[in-house]
């Protein structure tokens, strides 16, 4: 990683905070089309480290139920690519975390892949998460214009995935590195189980230049602490969304939720 | 020449996009379907179970008074004539030989109408494997005798809830499954599309119609070529299979039959050529009908086998070097069509099939002219539809 001159705040954050970094994932237009950056500053303020904004897809494919709906209400609100730039403009005058985008490719491709990136850059997003973007075509098509505009690109790994493949991964990822901790769809699982703490440990010990962080089946306190012991700290995504979905007041609530699990 | 390159692309259209937790999975079919698929014993149980389960080689008959009527040489290749009704067994044969050959215990699939739901249900059953199928909620009110055929068949029944609760949510879901049970579960994909190898793979299984139509013509006629060979398209594997063994014989017409349900402008139709841009839906990069902003448009068809927003990655390739002719059929003329075959040869199609017979009005060609439509199922299934129409 070039530590020395960078200013992606993703790689400022790692080069100083090695764990229990908390990543929050939420749907961008949900619950309501405008609560964007709302939630954004409640993350930010509660304590987490990373801002993982979701742009909604219809065909959500790696995920599960709860961010499906979330998807489909923030589509029915009217949320689009073209929207979500609008609303974060002006982000980086009240937003100081990393802020990754995680979507789907196709939105992405139909806004043209080097115009979303300029304007990711513009607007001073950090990274990208797009769950069905193979290394490969990443490699063919797309890591350049990522590079060209200071976009850390995040790849999946599951127990599935080979040690072969994780270390090509490392190689080629910058940022971070996503680990699903069951092979699964988002919001499938709760807990996290020996089987799972093996797969942690199996990829502790591979020495991975990039930082982990786990994602999938954290949901508070215990699960974040536990995932926190076997990598640089947790990913929330199902389990926030259910705690905005009924909020009367975003702001109070995801600050306590927040700091439930940070603590 | 038409050929897949090794990357999983037709031309500019293919690939594997898929969430890096199918990874292994894909990997591990795309490694192996050639070479387990080359083997003679693969080879043998294959074409055993095609001849004496599917009932192949299925009839390449003669359309006498249709010809008439139309003015040019009509076949008809009995596709509807196969176990189940349909060619979608063709593919499901295949492919849960694959499965066992690839060790898998378990087997999912994603249905529309049921048929290849029923296809699949039934392999299942012939090889003793547990069989879960993904369908959409209002495709399973739809469609409740296939349903029953495949609980009757052992299979489980699982509903799609999400978005338009059709096809294209039933494939969703099927790969959301195969994501959480990745290790001992095959996918059947029912047709031409997901991610490569799938495109590929299931074409070749359907290869057999035109293998068939080959030897059967030149029987009948005296030549392997037909002048044109007419195919409903929704996701595409009838039509892959007609078309195979011709894509690189540049003197035969191939012809896709699209739906347009209410018609191509009406906002309510399938027929993704006309309507659809480039994009990626379900693993792969092809044409399919999307909003500006890239999400995924519902379409619309009468009949539940076209009713998809893509088409698979090699039709897209076909329609973008202009090797196939795609005409777009509305649901009203397709059930019209439906009506003169049952009444001029006396079959019934299923309305799919009734897209394709519908073409003959829509394509130039002489008298002389050879004709090999590939009638793909039968209508059974869809009396309820040609009873709330009722035209007849």
């Amino acid at each position: 990683m070039s530590q020395v001159l960078t200013m992606n705040r993703i790689d400022n954050l790692f080069q100083t905070k090695k764990e229990r970094v908390l990543s929050i994932y939420f749907t961008a237009g949900f619950p309501k089309l405008e609560d964007t950056l709302t939630i954004m500053q409640a993350i930010e303020s509660a304590g987490a480290n990373i801002i993982e904004v979701g742009v909604p897809y219809s065909d959500p494919i790696a995920d599960g139920p709860t961010i499906q709906d979330s998807n489909q209400i923030a589509l029915d609100n009217g949320m689009s690519l073209k929207r979500l730039f609008e609303q974060l403009q002006d982000m980086r005058q009240t937003v100081s975390l990393p802020v990754v985008l995680m979507g789907y490719l196709n939105p992405i491709i139909q806004y043209g892949m080097e115009a979303f990136c300029k304007k990711c850059q513009e607007i001073g997003v950090d990274g990208l998460i797009l769950p069905d973007l193979p290394m490969q075509q990443y490699l063919d098509e797309f890591k350049e214009v990522f590079d060209k505009y200071d976009l850390r690109n995040t790849f999946l790994i599951s127990p599935q995935t080979s040690e072969k493949r994780i270390r090509e991964i490392d190689t080629h990822s910058n940022g971070f590195i996503y680990m699903v901790s069951a092979h699964s769809i988002t919001g499938a699982r709760t807990g996290i189980s020996e089987e799972q703490i093996a797969y942690f440990q199996r990829v502790e010990a591979m020495n991975l230049k990039n930082p982990r962080l786990i994602g999938f089946g954290i949901s508070d306190s215990e699960t974040f602490t536990t995932a926190s012991k076997y990598g640089n700290g947790a990913i929330i995504g199902s389990a926030f969304i259910k705690k905005i979905k009924e909020s009367q007041d975003l702001k109070s609530d995801i600050e306590s939720y927040i700091q439930s699990v940070i603590h | 020449m038409i050929k897949i390159d090794e990357k999983g692309f037709y031309g500019k259209f293919g690939g594997a996009y898929i969430p890096e937790m199918l990874h292994p999975n894909i990997e591990e079919l795309r490694e192996n379907y050639e070479q387990i698929m080359a083997t003679p014993e693969f080879q043998k149980e294959f074409r055993g179970l095609l001849k004496d389960f599917v009932g192949r080689p299925t009839p390449l008959y003669f359309a006498s008074r249709l010809s008439e009527k139309y003015g040019a040489k009509i076949y008809l290749k009995r596709e509807d004539l196969c176990h189940t009704g349909a060619h979608k067994v063709n593919n499901t044969v295949g492919q849960i030989i694959m499965a066992k050959k690839l060790g898998k215990k378990r087997i999912i699939a994603e249905t529309g109408a049921g048929q290849h739901g029923v296809a699949t249900a039934t392999v299942c059953a012939l090889m003793g494997m547990d069989c879960t199928i993904y369908m959409g909620a209002v495709d399973i009110q739809r469609q409740r005798p296939n349903v029953e055929r495949m609980k009757i068949l052992g299979a489980k029944v699982v509903p799609a809830t999400s978005g338009s609760q059709t096809l294209k949510d039933a494939t969703n879901e099927a790969m959301r499954q195969w994501i959480n049970n990745p290790v001992d579960t095959h996918y059947i994909i029912g047709s031409v599309v997901g991610p490569h190898p799938y495109p590929e793979m299931v074409a070749r299984f359907q290869s057999v119609i035109s293998e068939e139509i080959k030897w059967q013509l030149k029987e009948k006629e005296g030549t392997e070529n037909p002048d044109i060979i007419i195919a409903c398209v929704g996701g595409g594997s009838n039509a892959a299979g007609a078309f195979f063994h011709y894509y690189n014989v540049p003197q035969v017409r191939l012809v896709a039959a699209e739906a347009a349900g209410l018609g191509v402008t009406s906002g309510k139709s399938a027929a993704t050529t006309v309507l659809g841009t480039s994009g990626i839906l379900h693993g792969s990069k092809t044409l399919l009908m999307q909003t500006e902003d890239g999400q995924v448009v519902e379409p619309h068809s009468i009949s539940a086998g076209l009713d998809y927003p893509g088409i698979g990655p090699v039709h897209a390739h076909l329609f973008d070097i202009g090797r196939a002719e795609f005409v777009a059929v509305e649901d009203e003329d397709a059930m019209k069509a439906g009506i003169e075959l049952s009444r001029t040869e006396g079959i019934i199609p299923a309305i799919e099939t009734a897209h394709a017979i519908h073409a003959l009005n829509l394509i130039e060609y002489s008298k002389d002219d050879i004709i090999v439509i590939n009638l793909s199922g039968r209508g059974d299934k869809d009396l309820d539809t040609y009873i709330k129409w009722g035209g007849y």
